[in-house]
């Protein structure tokens, strides 16, 4: 087997008095599409915030390829080739749909001041790719956000906002893209043909990792290869839908202890 | 289907901002040779009429399309009526003073506009830093013999140097807190010049006028036989300076430079989450908008020929913020319209003098309440405008 693309060991998130990840060990293979599935408030989004460099580990390690990124701040863990979209739409609503996921790409941006103020020619030649490069990805998702390539990003709608955010963490051509409940605010069918453009995105470019947390659990059964569930910052199951829906454990946490009770009587 | 020829629609464009253009330097021009409050009443009638009828007529909107086909032609225009000011007021002291002073002003706008419309760092000590850049021309000036270009980059560097300080403190904190440590800064900086000696304590100090590589602004001259004052000479610098900052804040806003800049002030976790370095561009905004107060203010002291204390009052770092808000945060031509009405209307109402302030801070409730994006809104960035975009087809 070969060393996985992302490890977690021993992860630990404490806030105050409350332990919102606790001795987390957890592996994502490279290629792998691993679905992280838990209640409400079980440190799913915590653990994404954590990997990203947004919070700081209060103990134990994050390896990203056998290198360790603990504690990082978030644009080495972006450079090293992570992204991801946020649970609560982030774009920013006054600013073009170009402008938004073009930030997905800043690690081709020259930053340089003389090259931004004064070589405006190879700056223009950057952008012209960049917006190239935009729109292609664009048009994959929908033809119609395309063409609102220069358009405020709030005068999209809600399906489309989620692509831009979807977009922006595509952009970059990323190792590892950490999905936060893409479904969320969605219908059934526009999730499903969310996740139908990022896969076909993903046949594409290269079969990038995903990490997806989500509670529709059609589309973890659907696309995930494996999953693991998190309870009160713990791993409490791992392994493929079927394994982890029957385990004991995990109907517990999801159901609660009446209705497993109940179940088998 | 044919598109119109380009060529027709830029020059109508560009006919249209020529006489837009040429009618508020004409207006410009009677307000401020207008003496009477009643000509000044009636001028300030005529302007909301004016205002109102082209709303109604949706002229608004063909100028400001013409505006954006065509920016550099509005740009010349505008030079030019500055231009034509100075020559119709070429010995009224005065009014080529009032002049210089709103093209100052405007560039230390320009600059607050990188730090609160861009990167979303405030300031409330704009005034503070136009102050350090007009003592270090004095001190400079008076002990040493620097050329005056370099004392000028001096007062801009100097500025920028000690908002470099500043920063560290507002980096630290966030939101109402930064904006306290740049209030506090513009305090400071008065009450300390007011009892330092060698700077002058209240009196301040006295400034030579300006001699840039042999070119003495501080003397009238006379050309083909008329008389002109030396004001003249600092109008064309003004001028100069406004029109360089100018294009200085455009290609920061155009560009990867004003892409993260306003991600930055729009969603921080997002911006650094996709790799923008949060404190270096906050740094930056911060010490090219101050770098630009300090440079107007070396110009605007060496023009009066002296400072002192009372220029640099945290009321004044509020005026320029009022012309920030006026204008339309983040759109540098919002500045100029909002730099004229903000400086000169109270000069020429002279009833209003005393209430100033209390008609600027209803002016900037008026606006954040009615038009909280200011008379002229930011548009979208287009980072080479005037070309047709590639994937329109």
């Amino acid at each position: 087997m070969t060393a996985p693309l992302l490890e977690a060991r021993g992860l630990t998130m404490r806030f105050g008095g409350v332990t919102a990840l606790d001795a987390l060990d957890l592996t994502v293979q490279e290629h792998e599409i691993l679905g992280l599935i838990g209640p409400n408030g079980s440190g799913k989004t915590t653990f994404f915030n954590v990997v990203t460099g947004l919070y700081a580990a209060s103990g134990g390690q994050v390896l990203l390829d056998g290198a360790e990124i603990t504690r990082q701040p978030p644009q080495a863990v972006y450079r090293a080739g992570v992204t991801r979209t946020f649970q609560r739409s982030r774009l920013s609503l006054p600013l073009t749909v170009f402008d938004n996921v073009a930030l997905g790409q800043t690690q081709h941006m020259n930053p340089g001041l003389v090259f931004n103020l004064l070589q405006r020619r190879a700056l223009r030649r950057q952008v012209d790719e960049t917006v190239a490069q935009v729109h292609a990805l664009l048009q994959t998702f929908s033809a119609g956000m395309a063409a609102k390539l220069w358009q405020p990003a709030g005068s999209l709608s809600m399906i489309d906002r989620r692509r831009v955010e979807v977009c922006r963490a595509l952009v970059s051509n990323p190792r590892l893209v950490l999905l936060d409940e893409p479904s969320a605010g969605m219908t059934h069918d526009e999730t499903r043909e969310l996740m139908d453009d990022i896969l076909l995105v993903r046949s594409r470019l290269s079969p990038f990792t995903i990490v997806i947390i989500e509670h529709e659990m059609g589309m973890i059964q659907r696309i995930t290869q494996r999953c693991a569930v998190l309870n009160y910052g713990k791993k409490i199951a791992e392994g493929s839908f079927d394994d982890i829906t029957r385990d004991p454990e995990v109907q517990l946490a999801y159901l609660g202890q009446d209705a497993v009770e109940g179940a088998g009587a | 289907m044919t598109p119109p020829v380009p060529d027709a629609v830029a020059s109508r464009s560009r006919m249209t901002l020529g006489v837009a253009v040429a009618a508020a330097f004409a207006y410009l021009w009677a307000l401020l040779h207008a003496e009477s409050q009643w000509a000044v009443g009636g001028l300030l009638l005529l302007a909301l009429l004016t205002m109102f009828g082209l709303r109604r007529l949706r002229w608004t909107d063909a100028l400001g399309a013409a505006a954006s086909a065509s920016p550099a032609a509005l740009g010349v225009g505008c030079a030019l009526g500055v231009l034509a000011l100075a020559a119709a007021f070429h010995e009224v002291h005065f009014a080529l003073l009032l002049v210089c002073t709103v093209l100052l002003y405007a560039v230390v706008c320009l600059g607050l506009n990188i730090q609160f419309g861009y990167a979303g760092v405030v300031n409330f000590a704009g005034a503070a830093f136009f102050g350090v850049g007009s003592y270090t021309a004095a001190t400079l000036a008076t002990h040493t013999a620097l050329p005056h270009a370099l004392i000028l980059l001096a007062g801009g560097a100097v500025a920028a140097a000690i908002g470099s300080l500043l920063i560290w403190p507002v980096l630290r904190t966030r939101g109402h807190y930064a904006a306290l440590v740049t209030i506090a800064f513009g305090i400071l900086f008065k009450s300390f010049l007011e009892v330092n000696d060698t700077l002058g304590g209240p009196q301040g100090l006295r400034i030579p006028a300006m001699n840039l590589f042999g070119w003495k602004l501080g003397d009238g001259f006379e050309l083909a036989g008329i008389e002109v004052s030396f004001y003249a000479n600092y109008v064309l610098l003004s001028l100069a300076l406004c029109l360089a900052a100018f294009v200085f804040v455009r290609r920061v806003e155009r560009s990867w430079i004003g892409l993260a800049m306003d991600m930055i002030r729009t969603d921080e976790v997002a911006a650094a989450v996709f790799g923008v370095g949060i404190a270096r561009w906050k740094v930056l905004a911060f010490t090219f908008g101050n770098f630009l107060a300090g440079l107007a203010g070396a110009v605007y002291g060496m023009m009066t020929g002296y400072v002192a204390p009372n220029n640099f009052t945290f009321a004044d770092s509020l005026i320029l913020v009022s012309i920030l808000i006026l204008g339309g945060i983040g759109n540098p031509w919002g500045i100029l319209p909002a730099a004229t009405i903000v400086l000169i209307l109270p000069e020429k109402f002279q009833f209003i003098q005393e209430y100033r302030f209390l008609l600027y801070a209803l002016l900037v409730i008026f606006i954040l309440l009615f038009r909280p994006e200011g008379l002229l809104p930011r548009t979208v960035r287009e980072y080479f405008p005037g070309r047709a975009p590639k994937d329109a087809a």
